[in-house]
């Protein structure tokens, strides 16, 4: 799997020098078995994701769902981008994309699951002081602020 | 982007004559280049998941606040379009891995042919997205702001299709010429360079094939059989949706909250009424799941089409055997980007399509 | 680019033989213009951000003239809106934020860090020529109809107005994208560019502000694009998410855009900190207290950053218990900003402090930042919040911090580096009357909006009652002499173009590497690898009057 072309080793000499300190190390071909069966895992994981949306699991569906593309993603991620021969540091600055998604996700998330439990208690409240009919409220269109 | 790892060749007559032209002159040496770049890639590609970010949150949001709307909306949407779409893009980033390999490996036809493959893949996802697109486009399944509420109206139909073909066929005709071209004047070069774009340009049209197969045969039932006139305003459970729906109307009527500019956009809470669909079929509710995947999905479609430039310059370079074991960089980080925008529609797609 | 026409730019020059410097490298308008030297770049940024200073400057002024009375002097009302949102749009986006990263980052950075150049000096250049994009964007907004929204386009009012806001938010999407890639590029070029010797711990401050800025321009600005993109979406399709009529949500809108917004005042304020490090050390001719506290506080504050965008919503209709928790968190924030300035405070203690231009210019810094700084704790405290959100206590705090802050110590780092950039000395007595004038200026103008906030006057009004006049008539005197220390430090240092004397290569006595290359440096930086050593050691550095400077001693 090194490098073995001898159509590199003529290129590199016709550009003269600049292989002194151990050039080239760098490159890590990945093997063609290990793509192929990545792909072919990434597309059983397809069908099954598939075929299990079909299923009625209530509630677990969105952990089930985003439980498989969450691992279709870290073999993209592990294999295809090469993530795992690759140095840490580069490891490191892409899981730090993913934790300040997940902060922005979830403060948000968290203030409109507040904010909004106290709209809908203001505006029954409101519903309910005119004349309006106790057993049909009518949320207004301008939901919030 | 695409600044990051162009080697400038410029300095090809710089003092310092043990540097090849590959190597840009304020690095010391080849390694130190390559791993600048595929940092800066990485550091790029962390921009770019922040940047979907949004996108995420603003779904995350919505369908925690009205998961129904998010039920019914998404029935709309062809899974099975979605589907072959994911197996064409999972497919496109195989052969880019493959191209990376043989970047490395100083593999040059393999390297070229994978990156054609690539570029023919990803014409042919956004073939497929155009049958998407127009069909609801078609069907008035639009943003919040124009989404047209089914079943009431006859839809307008346009021929939004054709006209987004149009782009590819210009195209397509332009590359055959060029091949032809360079086939009288055997100018194996641009032969490297035009047969791929060719190619590409035609598989987007067996995207569209595809697409209207899928869309218009067997899946019909599938993808529009609970979305009530979404096709053609067959109203199978016409009945009991016009029930509900003049009950809305007769309780709008005899409340009349005053400053209701938008009657038609009354929301009934859903906690009394149950989930019934016709307050849910209207700007304000299904509309925004449109708006949301149609930002989705258009973003997603606009990187593709990033990513179809690059993959060409890579192209051009390929056929001119500028990469080798020691300069593969640009071959490497195209290919991040790439893997990236699969991983994002690793994502969207059970969110948008699957999730019921 | 194409070789062809940037072959002559890079052409060899034998610097080791010619003394030549980055400036009489090479010469013609397309040498500057398609330059690919970190140095040029530089400089082309700071005319840029200058220019951009001046055009807010001038309508800072023109808002306050118009306060002067309480019924407005001169304005109308729908004038005074478009005015008061330029001044904010052209000050934020285009000056602050690119001012120390952007002018004086791109010049400083690869020489102080002992790099011939960034990492990438082509992303550099579109960088920079995608800065100039967004602010041809933000003048023809201002040229057409106005823009009159606030430079934070809230929803729903930025969906109702008929002013440009799509040319507008174009414009910060492209902005988004020139900080974006010098974040990326600064990043980049202090991991693998350092050479041998320059560890982590031996970087100048400077340079770790810079890191810590560029991480949260990396994480942060492209959410910025996002909101940006989704508001000009929402504007042309209607997409539903940020409108109340369609059943959006302006508070979503809101969370979107200070998820950047916020940690952007960290990307205003944090190299500013940096320059202050490197001003109160080389000008108190004693090494930094405290290095490691500065270098990690500066990290500590992009992290912290991220956590605490919400105390600008308070009022906004915000869930209690996410008003607690944004609260708390805001107050984290404070430690390590107070970190930095008690390691300054002890840097000056014992040190042989002269009181140059930029050391009179570090200590309004000290000053100003702090009273900016503390006036920020009231307003995170909730109680307090709904008093003073949206008045002009909160204008004042924020000026102290942008103005005091960041503009004070940038001024500062100009002077500093004048020499290196431009070869030549100022007069020095010219620079110290401005440090005093802006000052007293500074103080005169914001100090009564103190006063005028915590008596209820609120911001972005164009009219008063009559008994806020005194105040506000203080407040724009102030603005004026502001304006005059302003342009005297700027005659000041145009004047140095012609008359200056020859600077010396270290004119100050500092120790980090750009005081090592001459003034100005040369194209490729250092001939040879530079000496990496202590960037806080001054031992061994002499005053010497024949050359003007200092030089190291053995």
């Amino acid at each position: 799997m090194a490098h073995t072309s001898v159509d590199a080793s003529a290129q590199i000499d016709s550009h003269g020098g600049g292989h002194g300190h151990g050039d080239g190390e760098f490159a890590h071909p990945a093997s063609l078995t290990m793509l192929f069966s990545v792909f072919f895992t990434l597309l059983a994981l397809t069908i099954l994701t598939v075929w299990q949306s079909t299923l009625d699991i209530g509630a677990a569906e969105i952990w089930v769902t985003m439980g498989i593309a969450t691992v279709k993603a870290g073999l993209v991620i592990l294999f295809f981008m090469h993530l795992l021969w690759d140095k840490p540091l580069n490891a490191i600055v892409f899981l730090s994309s993913i934790i300040f998604v997940a902060l922005f996700l979830g403060f948000t998330l968290m203030d409109a699951q507040g904010y909004h439990s106290t709209i809908e208690i203001k505006d029954t409240l409101e519903a309910s002081l005119p004349p309006a009919p106790a057993d049909l409220p009518v949320v207004p269109s301008m939901p919030t602020t | 982007m695409s600044d990051i790892t162009i080697p400038t060749s410029e300095h090809a007559d710089d003092h310092s004559h043990d540097h090849p032209a590959w190597l840009a002159h304020h690095f010391d040496d080849a390694e130190q280049q390559f791993d600048s770049g595929k940092l800066g890639m990485w550091l790029f590609l962390v921009t770019e998941v922040l940047f979907f970010s949004g996108m995420f949150v603003a779904y995350a949001l919505f369908r925690s606040l009205h998961p129904e709307v998010f039920v019914y909306a998404s029935q709309f949407l062809n899974a099975k379009l979605g589907a072959i779409n994911t197996g064409v893009l999972l497919f496109s980033s195989l052969t880019m891995a493959w191209a990376v390999r043989a970047a490395q490996l100083s593999q040059q036809k393999i390297l070229v042919s994978m990156l054609a493959m690539t570029l023919s893949c990803a014409a042919m996802f956004l073939g497929v997205k155009a049958v998407e697109y127009t069909h609801k486009w078609d069907l008035g399944l639009l943003p919040a702001g124009m989404y047209i509420t089914q079943g009431v109206a006859e839809p307008n139909h346009g021929n939004w299709l054709q006209i987004l073909c149009i782009p590819a066929a210009v195209f397509a005709v332009i590359f055959a010429g060029w091949y032809l071209f360079a086939l009288v004047g055997r100018n194996r070069f641009q032969l490297q360079i035009a047969g791929p774009l060719l190619v590409a340009s035609l598989c987007f049209f067996a995207g569209v094939q595809l697409g209207v197969f899928l869309e218009s045969g067997e899946s019909h039932g599938d993808a529009h059989g609970s979305g009530h006139g979404a096709t053609h305003g067959d109203h199978h459970e016409g009945a009991g949706d016009h029930a509900a729906h003049a009950i809305i109307v007769d309780h709008m009527v005899a409340t009349s909250i005053p400053g209701q500019a938008f009657p038609s956009e009354v929301f009934v809470d859903p906690k009394r009424v149950g989930i019934d669909e016709p307050e849910i079929n209207q700007r304000g509710r299904a509309g925004i799941f449109f708006g949301i995947y149609y930002m989705m999905t258009g973003i997603h479609a606009v990187h593709i089409l990033g990513g179809m430039g690059v993959i060409t310059w890579l192209i051009v370079k390929a056929a001119r055997h500028e990469f080798h074991s020691k300069y593969f960089g640009p071959v490497d980080n195209v290919g991040l980007y790439w893997h990236l925008v699969d991983f994002i529609w690793i994502f969207l797609f059970p969110l948008l399509y699957l999730i019921r | 680019m194409s070789a062809v026409i940037s072959k002559p730019l890079v052409a060899p020059v034998e610097s080791a033989k010619e003394p030549g410097n980055f400036l009489t490298h090479t010469s013609g308008f397309l040498s500057w213009a398609l330059t690919l030297d970190h140095k040029r770049i530089g400089l082309m940024y700071l005319v840029g951000v200058m220019s951009s200073f001046l055009l807010g400057g001038v309508l800072a002024l023109v808002v306050r003239a118009h306060l002067f009375y309480a019924d407005g002097a001169f304005l109308t009302l729908k004038q005074y809106n478009q005015i008061f949102t330029l001044h904010g749009a052209v000050m934020v986006f285009l000056f602050i934020i690119p001012s120390v990263p952007a002018a004086l980052g791109n010049f400083l950075l690869p020489i102080m860090l002992g790099a011939k150049d960034v990492a990438f000096p082509r992303l550099n250049l579109s960088s920079f020529y995608l800065w100039v994009g967004g602010a041809i964007f933000f003048l023809v907004a201002m040229l057409t109809t106005g823009l009159d929204t606030g430079w934070t386009f809230y929803t729903p009012y930025s969906l109702e107005t008929t002013g440009p806001v799509v040319l507008a938010t174009m414009g910060v999407f492209i902005l988004g994208f020139s900080s974006i890639f010098t974040g990326l590029n600064f990043i980049v070029t202090i991991n693998t560019m350092r050479p041998p010797g320059m560890t982590w711990f031996r970087m100048p401050l400077l340079l770790w502000a810079i890191y810590s800025t560029s991480i949260i321009q990396v994480l942060a600005t492209p959410v910025l694009g996002i909101t940006m993109l989704l508001l000009m979406a929402e504007r042309f399709l209607g997409i539903g998410i940020f409108d109340p009529k369609l059943n959006g949500d302006p508070v979503t809108y809101q969370h979107f855009f200070w998820f950047y917004s916020h940690p952007a005042v960290y990307i205003m304020i944090l190299p500013a900190m940096g320059i202050i490090s490197e001003l109160m050390s080389v000008h108190s001719h004693k090494g930094i207290f405290g290095y490691r506290m500065i270098a990690y506080s500066s990290v500590a504050i992009a992290l912290f950053g991220f956590l605490v965008w919400g105390h600008h919503m308070f009022t906004s209709g915000m869930a209690n218990v996410t008003t607690i928790v944004f609260s708390a968190l805001t107050f984290t924030v404070s430690i390590p900003s107070a970190i930095k300035v008690f390691n300054w405070l002890f840097t000056m203690y014992k040190g042989t402090v002269s009181l140059t231009t930029p050391m009179l210019y570090a200590l309004s810094f000290m000053f100003l930042f702090t009273i900016g700084g503390l006036t920020g704790l009231p307003l995170g405290a909730l109680s307090i919040d709904r008093h003073f959100h949206d008045t002009y206590f909160v204008v004042a705090h924020f000026h102290y911090v942008m103005m005091g802050g960041t503009l004070v110590a940038f001024l500062g780092g100009i002077f500093h580096w004048w020499p290196k950039m431009v070869g030549k000395m100022y007069n020095e007595l010219g620079g110290q009357i401005s440090a005093g004038i802006v000052f007293v200026g500074f103080n005169l103008t914001f100090l009564p909006q103190f006063v005028l906030g915590t008596r209820g006057m609120p911001r972005r009004y164009a009219t008063y009652v009559p008994e806020f006049e005194f105040l506000h008539q203080l407040s724009t005197y102030g603005a004026f002499l502001l304006g005059i220390g302003l342009f005297v430090a700027l005659g000041v240092l145009i004047n140095s173009l012609f008359r200056g004397k020859k600077a010396p290569t270290n004119p100050w006595g500092g120790a980090t590497l750009e005081w090592v290359c001459s003034s100005p440096p040369p194209h490729d930086n250092f001939s040879k690898p530079p000496v990496v050593g202590d960037p806080y050691d001054f031992r061994g550095l002499e005053y010497d009057a024949r050359e003007g400077g200092y030089v190291r001693r053995k």
